[in-house]
């Protein structure tokens, strides 16, 4: 009994350790780290620009950029194949072939800069500079009649691109299908009460 | 580690290989035509020897009788290592699917990862920034979890009407295995959460750094860092050697080869979550973080990846599954949806695990469609494939999870159908 009291409050302490807000360690297991240990791999950039290296890239750069390391696989101005189509697809989004490139489609132009820096080329990703980087995202930009021929962007300007499609996402709001269990004669009742 | 093979045995396998192996390869002998009388028996050439030695494979391998029976691809993708392949699930039996039969989906190919430079990064707004090696993981509390993995996917070739040719091609982006790791909570409440962290980035350590975001609320409930599945260690293709886990959400968002984990306010707005897994509407809008997998079943016997060679008795057998907990019931119709009967639900039914039904049918030889149909727990219904496209539209691409028609003809042949 008084074995299985002092097990009692022993769990009891614990749950407090784990709720209460800024709570110490419990396992003591993990290696403290800085900013310096985590820089390397701290590559993400958000929707707001935070984490957006230093450098500068612009469009005619990035021209030069595309040509060697992008168009084998994107096409010669994004046309796509093998790879996704980059460019156009403007006003399709709502018609029955809905083309999504990074102008129809994607929302931040600071995802662009996030993806081609981890992920691209495909062959080598993380292999380009932070001005490559820039440099590529406002050639992208300029293909999809998002930026001005003249533009370069950093990481003040590259947060305030708005892209076209940027009110274009919704919630998730399913379940959006009613069926019902029907056992019999239920051939043709599948369909969604409105 | 050459196999050393008995020569008889050899000689066996290459009679029964030409007489080529029917599906399953499960039949004895030269096939019996169906009804036939029996032939008498003889002795076989494996028992009038002794058999292969212990550790004949140190790692076990499935008979060579079932070489079939392997994980397949659609076909080549411009990219080789930015491709999925489909688990046989026509092939399987129960609801645990051999980790070598696990479905694939990489963005940029399969890391070979050494364990002891692996680490996982936890940061962000977290009150004490980590570094933890896997020997560090694997010392901490762990929890074994049976829960299903889908691809969000799979299914999605049918939103148009039938677009694939057999089960494997329609539904293995689906497989079910035990997890084991350490749940999530474990370690964030070992860094400390600040008070604004709502999101986390998970990222892998692959070419793609694939990355998403996950609400804390899923990370503190029941995710998981895997490193265990059906008892070993990862293999590569699924992760090696540390994984997110995520119950009853997209595949993708259980990111494998993890090695970051970022606390931020906001979602994190990558490639995947925006251009990607997003769910087109026929207004132009596209639906976002749409992480549930939705009740669904599909029959795996038949399925068109077999025939029936005569009629009588057949025991239908499928699979039933949902993300939003267990599944309660599963319905199966034989007359193509006119009329629907209370199928077997195997014990134990495991929440957000695949569920095998059966359904004992006799076959009359007629033409028919045979269908099934799942209830979840929470009373929601699987739906048709026209109820679906009445909500989504035909460019959704991802979460098609309609109720499945296989149609039988009277030569036995089955095939893709949609009624």
């Amino acid at each position: 009994m008084s074995r299985f009291s002092s097990f009692a409050v022993a769990v009891v302490v614990l749950a407090c350790m784990v709720n209460a807000p800024a709570q110490a360690q419990v396992y003591g297991i993990g290696h403290a780290a800085g900013a310096r240990d985590l820089a390397a791999w701290n590559i993400d950039v958000a929707a707001d620009g935070a984490g957006l290296p230093k450098g500068s890239g612009s469009v005619s750069r990035g021209q030069a950029i595309y040509a060697q390391q992008c168009a084998a696989c994107h096409g010669a101005k994004g046309e796509g194949k093998p790879a996704d189509q980059l460019v156009g697809g403007k006003g399709t989004l709502s018609s029955p072939n809905p083309v999504k490139t990074i102008g129809s489609f994607w929302p931040y132009a600071t995802t662009l800069f996030d993806f081609i820096n981890r992920a691209m080329p495909y062959n080598a990703p993380q292999s380009l500079s932070a001005d490559e980087v820039y440099a590529l995202t406002a050639y992208l930009l300029y293909l999809n009649d998002v930026v001005p021929q003249g533009t370069v962007l950093d990481a003040r300007s590259l947060p305030k691109v708005r892209m076209p499609n940027r009110d274009g996402f919704v919630n998730d709001n399913r379940p959006d299908t009613s069926n019902v269990a029907c056992s019999k004669n239920c051939r043709h009742a599948a369909r969604n009460i409105p | 580690m050459s196999s050393k093979t008995n020569s008889a045995s050899e000689a066996g396998r290459r009679r029964f290989l030409r007489g080529g192996a029917g599906l399953g390869g499960a039949l004895l002998g030269a096939a019996l035509a169906p009804g036939a009388r029996a032939e008498p028996l003889e002795v076989a050439p494996w028992s009038k020897t002794p058999g292969e030695p212990v550790l004949w494979h140190p790692y076990g391998q499935p008979s060579p009788y079932e070489k079939n029976v392997v994980r397949r691809s659609r076909g080549a993708a411009p990219l080789p290592g930015a491709n999925s392949s489909m688990t046989p699930l026509q092939n399987l039996h129960g609801i645990i699917t051999p980790t070598g039969l696990v479905f694939e989906r990489h963005h940029a190919g399969i890391p070979q990862i050494d364990p002891d430079q692996h680490r996982l990064a936890v940061h962000g707004l977290v009150e004490r920034p980590t570094i933890f090696t896997m020997d560090d993981l694997v010392r901490l509390p762990s929890v074994s979890r049976i829960h299903f993995l889908e691809c969000s996917g799979n299914t999605g070739r049918e939103w148009k009407g039938p677009g694939t040719a057999s089960l494997q091609f329609s539904h293995g982006l689906l497989s079910c295995c035990e997890w084991t790791g350490v749940p999530l909570a474990v370690v964030l409440e070992e860094v400390g959460i600040k008070p604004d962290g709502a999101w986390i980035l998970a990222e892998g350590a692959d070419a793609a750094g694939m990355s998403r975001s996950i609400p804390l609320s899923k990370a503190l409930d029941d995710a998981l860092l895997v490193y265990a599945q059906n008892g070993e260690r990862l293999r590569p293709e699924h992760g090696y050697p540390l994984r997110l886990f995520l119950p009853g959400f997209e595949g993708n968002m259980s990111v494998k080869w993890l090695r970051r984990l970022k606390v931020g306010r906001e979602p994190f707005m990558t490639r995947e979550e925006t251009s990607k897994y997003t769910d087109s509407m026929p207004d132009g809008t596209a639906r976002q973080f749409t992480f549930l997998m939705e009740t669904k079943s599909v029959i795996s016997f038949p399925a068109p990846d077999h025939r029936l060679r005569e009629k009588g008795f057949y025991e239908i057998s499928g699979l039933a599954w949902t993300g939003r907990g267990r599944i309660k019931r599963v319905d199966v119709s034989t007359d193509g949806g006119r009329s629907w009967s209370v199928a077997q639900l195997q014990e134990p039914v495991l929440d957000r695990a695949l569920t095998r039904f059966r359904f004992s049918w006799r076959w009359d030889g007629a033409p028919t469609v045979l269908q099934s149909r799942a209830l979840d727990e929470t009373g929601y219904v699987q739906p048709s494939a026209a109820q679906l496209v009445d909500a989504r539209g035909f460019e959704s691409n991802y979460h098609f999870n309609a109720i499945q028609s296989w149609k039988v003809a009277s030569d036995g042949v089955i095939t893709n159908v949609q009624v």
